[in-house]
Order: structure tokens, then C-alpha cells, then sequence
């Protein structure tokens, strides 16, 4: 210690020690020691796991019986190619499949739009219409699995298909199950992919939460991303705010059409990012859910414990990986699941080494596998519940944590609610300049990464490397597109098609026309046009 | 100097893109941004419309090879000669594929803010 005469550090600030001060990356200080003078005795005597409000995590015994779900992200180009993916998983014992798509299937586009040109299977698989489905699933038994949709702006035809092709089969959609992504508040701020106006596209997500409560009531329709919020720039106390205002503002439209609190919240998911100081990250999810859990009781009025979860997918961390010695990234994703552990995840998947710059390779993707798996076989962390309660920092931060996200929900009121303040581009404008501030950081060293900015050693630059693009695969799909629209009822289509424009004039819920439609093998690039029509699309406001 | 900074194609991540305008602007440049989701008629219009001197495209997506033979068309068809870049993810092959079909420069993701305001002091742009 710099100042020797100072006995006690009990209570002091980093001034009065003459130590250097500490900022997280929320902008809140960190004291050189905490005692339980800090923390509020009511929530570390008497919070407990399982139990309302869930601070500890939202079962009672958490991984002992089952550790968190691993499930690791893959994309495919054609339904055909997918539908082998599905063959070989079901046999290897695993249940789950992440389904990505190309950017046309993204944005609303068919294959054969001139605007897809060059994007067709691209980044995922292309579909146009119910045929794709029905290949992409062919021979599987959808009770077997659990298909998740990696899809929003059109997301509501996407879900479409999938009950349509489910109900064509014969299945009881009342017991499918699954879910979407759907989180279309998060492509404004980030990623991108919106179609319609904001409030338009809000109202889409609520009808599918309302037909899914119905309808399909085991079937997830919404999981709210901060992940993409905080790539975008925003720091973790933003992440969790604009992540539950947006959820928040599912919540009131679902109720606004009579649904119940108790039928759809357990179906809300949260996916969120882990990168960062590892004690912010951790206070971050333990404050975070338990402020979610009383917003959902106090606010909300839930009677149902499983209401009130913050269940959630915390992994990735792409942002904090590098291209510079990108095997230190191996070290970084361990550093990262154990923070996704700590915070009770409920599912974990962790970016590969090596895919900052190239297409993941197996080995990589086997070692990030492997992370997970040493974490939960050798290290412990399944072992007894919320490890890190109890400590008086993480303790405080997590009271911290709850406190500054109430009051970041706060300011988005003011910019009256999520709604408007991303439709004029208030969290866009804050989160870019953040992301400059940051990079700058990184780049003029202010911001310390290892191998980047510090400890650097002369190596070779990474090259990017992407997977091969396949024009023939883009002309496959166009001549598929073309044969159903051949061969289907076009005058049904017609018919199929005014009446999902007519429903979007009367204002009323989308999804069982949008599933007739679909049965008609209507494109999507068709429902989209009908939707645009009558709601328009987006005017992006502009800033940076 | 006045540079557009376009985002065409269907490619919606824009984080690297607006840092840059950032940097470019503490720089001392003029920035127009075009937005998401722009076809390169949409850019070239946006371009004249504001009188810019050069023109950047940032994508991700892969597809920087289509997009900058669409660009060099379009100039073409417009008998423009606006100066043009690319920035985005870039396989190194790439940069001189992009320099052939008529880029006047190519920044991988990595590229350091302060190295490519640098490069728009370094040129001289006779438009």
C-alpha cells in the first residue's frame, strides 16, 4: 500500500487509499475492498435458489441434477444439406438443432429477387417457401427434436411454416415444441434485419406470441437479445435495460389482446453476452434477474414462480475475441463459460477460436466443446448452486447492478419507451458512439487487451476466409422456386394473398392467414409484399 | 474531402461502419452515411446528390466481389468517374481482386482508424 499510515482499508475509497481507481466497464467504481457493510442484509441472509425473486437462479438445485443445455451454432446452406445435419444428429442421441438463414430469407426477399443476387445460401439456409420446409424436415420426427429458429423480420411466416408443416403431417400442434428467435426490436439497434415500422413489426411478434398461447402454448415464439444490443456498443447495465424495456414491450402488447401473464411469460427467453470482467458479468445476470422476476410480479401481477424466471442462452462473446494470437481466444471462451456458469445459464454456447477471421474448423469447434465440457466434469461448477453468492463484492455489484438497470429502464421512458426511442434512433446514436469510444480504447491503448494492444509479438496476419459461395446452389434454389410456382393453385395463391393484406388492413392477427397462405405455397417474398402494402417499411433514421 | 460511407447488399451489421465515420469526422471529414440496405443505383444517387468525393462500402457478408462489379457497372453506365473503397471483411486474395475491378483501396476488419483517416489525408482526389 502506498500510504502505510493507513491502518484499514474497511470503507475507504481509492482517493482516501491513494490507490489507482477502477472502473468497470458500466462506468461504475470498484473499492478497493468490500465488507458487509456494503451489502443489503435482507437480500444475502434470506434470497435463496429456487425462490422468488431468483437472485440465486431459478431452480433450487441448478446443475446438480442436470448441467446447463451446450448447444453450439451451425449454419447450412440448402434444406437439403440441413435435412442431412438433422439425420446425423438424431442418430448420434442429440436433440437440438440451431437453424440459420441466408439474409434473403432474412429481409423478405425470394431467391430470384435481383436484390438476393449474389447472398442465395450464403450465410444459412435459403427458403421461399413450404416446399424448403418440408425437405429440410423430411423423415424427422418433430417430437424428437427441437428446432430453433434464427430468424426475425420474418419471422412470423417462418413460424408459419413450421406449424403448417407440423399440421400437414398430422402432428398436434398443441404439443410442439421449439422456438424463434423473433426479437425484432433488437434488428434496429443491431444486425439489422427489420422490414416493417417499428410499431408494425412489434404488433407481428405480439400475434405470435398471442396464436402460440393458443394455439401452440409449448411452442417458445420470443427469446429477447441483449447479446446483439451489446456488440452493438451498449455496456452490460444497457444490455440487460434495452433488453427487458423490448421485452417488456412484448409483455404489454400480448396483455393488450387479453392473454394472461401466466400463459405466455414462462416463454419469454433472454439470450445474453458474457464477455467483459468477469465479477461485472456475474453481478450483472444475478441483479438482472432478480429485478426481471419483481418486474413480472410487482408490475405484471404474476402468480406463477416459472412467470417470473429470467431464463436465459448466455455465451458467444464475440466481442471480446481477437484475430491477434487467436489462441489466447481458447483461454478468453474458458474465462467466459465460467462466467456463463457462475451466472446460472440455463444454455451455454461459446464462439470458436478461430472464427474472428475463418470458417470455424471441427477441431476448433471440438475445443470449445471441450471448455464446457472440462468446466462441468473436472472443475466443479455443477457442484452446488450459485458459488459466488455470498461474496461480499459480488454481492454488492449485484444490488449495484439492479439499481443502475431500473434506472436505465428509467431514461428509455423518457425517450417515451423502447418503441419510439429506437424508431428515432435515441439507442442507436448512444450505443454507436459508445462502440467508437471503446475501439478507440482499444486501439490507442487505453482500453488494455492482450496480444492486441499489450504484450503483442510479431505474427503473420490472420487472413478472413469464408465459406466457398456456390452460384450453382443459388440457381438450384431459383429453379425449385420457379416449379412450385408452376405447379401450385395460383389463383388460391391470389386469394391466399389479399386475404393476409385484408386481415393486416382490419388489424387483426396474421398468423392464420399467413398459415394458409403458406399451405399454398405462397413465397415469402409474396406474404411480405402483401404485409408492406399495407404497413410499409422502415425509414431508417440516420446516424452514426 | 467529403466520403460516403454506403452500406449495400442485404448485409445489417454496421458497428465497424460507424466507428469509421466517427474517426473519419474527429479527422476532420466530411461524412454522408447512407444507411442499411442500399443498392448501388440508391449509392451512386446519394453520392451525386451530395456532391461527395469517394465513395466506401462497408460489407461483411462475403459478397464484396459482386457488389464492387456492380459498382464499377453502374459508374460505368453513369459515365461517373467517382473514386470508390471497400472496407469490410476482405480475404487478403481479395484486396487485389478489388483493386482490378476498380477500387482505389481495400480495409480488412482490423484496420486501424487512425491508419485509414491517414490514407484519405495521403491522396489527392481529382474527381
Amino acid at each position: 500500500m502506498a500510504d502505510q499510515k493507513v491502518k484499514s482499508i474497511k470503507g475507504k475509497t481509492a482517493k482516501e487509499l491513494n490507490v489507482k481507481p477502477v472502473f468497470l466497464e458500466s462506468g461504475l467504481e470498484v473499492n478497493p475492498v468490500y465488507t458487509a457493510d456494503e451489502i443489503k442484509e435482507s437480500n444475502i441472509k434470506y434470497e435463496m435458489p429456487g425462490e422468488y425473486p431468483f437472485t440465486r437462479g431459478i431452480h433450487p438445485a441448478m446443475y446438480r441434477n442436470q448441467p446447463f443445455t451446450i448447444r453450439q451454432y451451425a449454419g447450412f446452406a440448402s434444406p437439403e444439406e440441413t435435412n442431412e445435419r438433422f439425420q446425423f444428429l438424431i442418430k448420434n442421441g442429440q436433440s437440438g438443432l440451431n437453424v440459420a438463414f441466408d439474409l434473403p430469407t432474412q429481409c423478405g426477399l425470394d431467391s430470384d429477387d435481383p436484390r438476393a443476387f449474389g447472398e442465395v445460401g450464403r450465410v444459412g439456409m435459403s427458403i421461399d417457401t413450404l416446399a424448403d420446409f418440408e425437405i429440410a424436415f423430411k423423415n424427422i420426427d418433430l417430437d424428437k427434436i427441437t428446432v430453433s429458429l434464427t430468424i426475425n423480420g420474418t419471422a412470423i411466416i417462418l413460424i408459419a411454416m413450421y406449424v403448417a408443416m407440423a399440421e400437414k403431417a398430422g402432428y398436434d400442434i398443441s404439443k410442439l415444441r421449439g422456438t424463434a428467435q423473433n426479437d425484432i426490436l433488437k434488428e434496429f439497434i443491431g444486425r439489422g434485419t427489420w422490414i416493417f415500422p417499428v410499431d408494425k413489426s412489434v404488433k407481428l411478434v405480439v400475434d405470435t406470441i398471442e396464436y402460440c398461447a393458443k394455439h401452440v402454448p409449448k411452442y417458445s415464439p420470443v427469446s429477447v437479445c441483449g447479446y446483439h444490443i451489446r456488440e452493438s456498443g451498449a455496456n452490460p447495465i444497457q444490455e440487460m435495460a434495452y433488453a427487458f424495456c423490448i421485452a417488456k414491450a412484448y409483455t404489454d402488447g400480448a396483455l393488450e389482446r387479453g392473454i394472461s401473464i401466466d400463459d405466455f411469460a414462462s416463454r419469454l427467453s433472454f439470450n445474453f453476452d458474457i464477455y467483459g470482467n468477469l465479477f461485472e458479468q456475474v453481478a450483472k445476470f444475478r441483479g438482472g434477474r432478480r429485478l426481471w422476476a419483481k418486474i413480472i410480479r410487482e408490475e405484471y401481477h404474476a402468480k406463477k414462480d416459472s412467470s417470473c424466471w429470467l431464463r436465459m442462452i448466455a455465451g458467444g462473446g464475440g466481442g471480446g475475441l481477437t484475430k491477434e494470437q487467436p489462441e489466447n481466444n481458447i483461454v478468453r471462451s474458458a474465462y467466459y463459460a465460467l462466467i456463463s456458469a457462475l451466472s446460472g445459464t440455463q444454455t451455454m454456447a461459446l464462439c470458436s477460436y478461430d472464427e474472428a477471421y475463418t470458417i470455424p474448423t471441427e477441431h476448433s469447434a471440438e475445443i470449445s466443446l471441450r471448455t464446457m465440457q472440462i468446466m462441468i466434469h473436472e472443475m466443479g461448477i455443477c457442484d452446488t448452486v450459485d458459488p459466488l453468492g455470498g461474496s461480499y463484492y459480488v454481492e454488492s455489484l449485484t444490488d449495484k447492478f439492479e439499481e443502475e438497470i431500473k434506472k436505465e429502464m428509467k431514461t428509455v421512458e423518457k425517450w417515451d419507451g423502447i418503441i419510439n426511442a429506437v424508431a428515432t434512433g435515441k439507442i442507436q446514436e448512444s450505443v454507436s458512439k459508445q462502440a467508437y469510444e471503446r475501439e478507440m480504447g482499444v486501439q490507442t491503448g487505453k482500453v488494455p487487451k492482450v496480444g492486441v494492444n499489450i504484450f503483442t509479438r510479431e505474427e503473420e496476419a490472420k487472413d478472413v476466409e469464408f465459406h466457398p459461395y456456390d452460384p450453382k446452389g443459388a440457381d438450384t434454389q431459383i429453379g425449385k422456386l420457379n416449379k412450385i410456382k408452376a405447379s401450385r393453385n395460383n389463383k388460391k395463391v391470389l386469394t391466399c394473398l389479399a386475404a393476409v393484406k385484408q386481415d393486416a388492413l382490419d388489424n387483426k392477427n396474421l398468423m392464420p392467414s399467413i398459415i394458409a397462405a403458406v399451405k399454398e405455397y405462397c413465397t415469402v417474398g409474396e406474404i411480405v409484399k402483401a404485409m408492406k402494402d399495407v404497413y410499409g417499411e422502415f425509414k431508417e433514421p440516420i446516424f452514426f | 474531402m467529403k466520403i460516403l460511407l454506403a452500406k449495400p447488399g442485404l448485409d445489417g451489421h454496421d458497428v465497424g461502419v460507424k466507428v469509421l465515420a466517427h474517426g473519419l469526422i474527429d479527422a476532420g471529414f466530411k461524412i454522408v452515411y447512407t444507411g442499411l440496405r442500399k443498392t448501388i443505383d440508391e449509392i451512386v444517387d446519394m453520392a451525386v446528390e451530395n456532391k461527395v468525393d469517394i465513395i466506401g462500402m462497408s460489407i461483411l457478408s462475403g459478397t464484396h466481389l459482386v457488389l464492387a462489379k456492380k459498382m464499377k457497372e453502374v459508374l460505368a453506365e453513369r459515365k461517373l468517374n467517382i473514386p470508390w473503397f471497400v472496407g469490410g471483411n476482405i480475404p487478403a486474395k481479395d484486396i487485389e481482386a478489388l483493386k482490378k475491378i476498380g477500387a482505389v483501396q481495400a480495409f480488412p476488419t482490423g484496420s486501424k482508424v487512425a491508419d485509414v483517416a491517414a490514407y484519405f489525408h495521403s491522396i489527392k482526389i481529382t474527381a
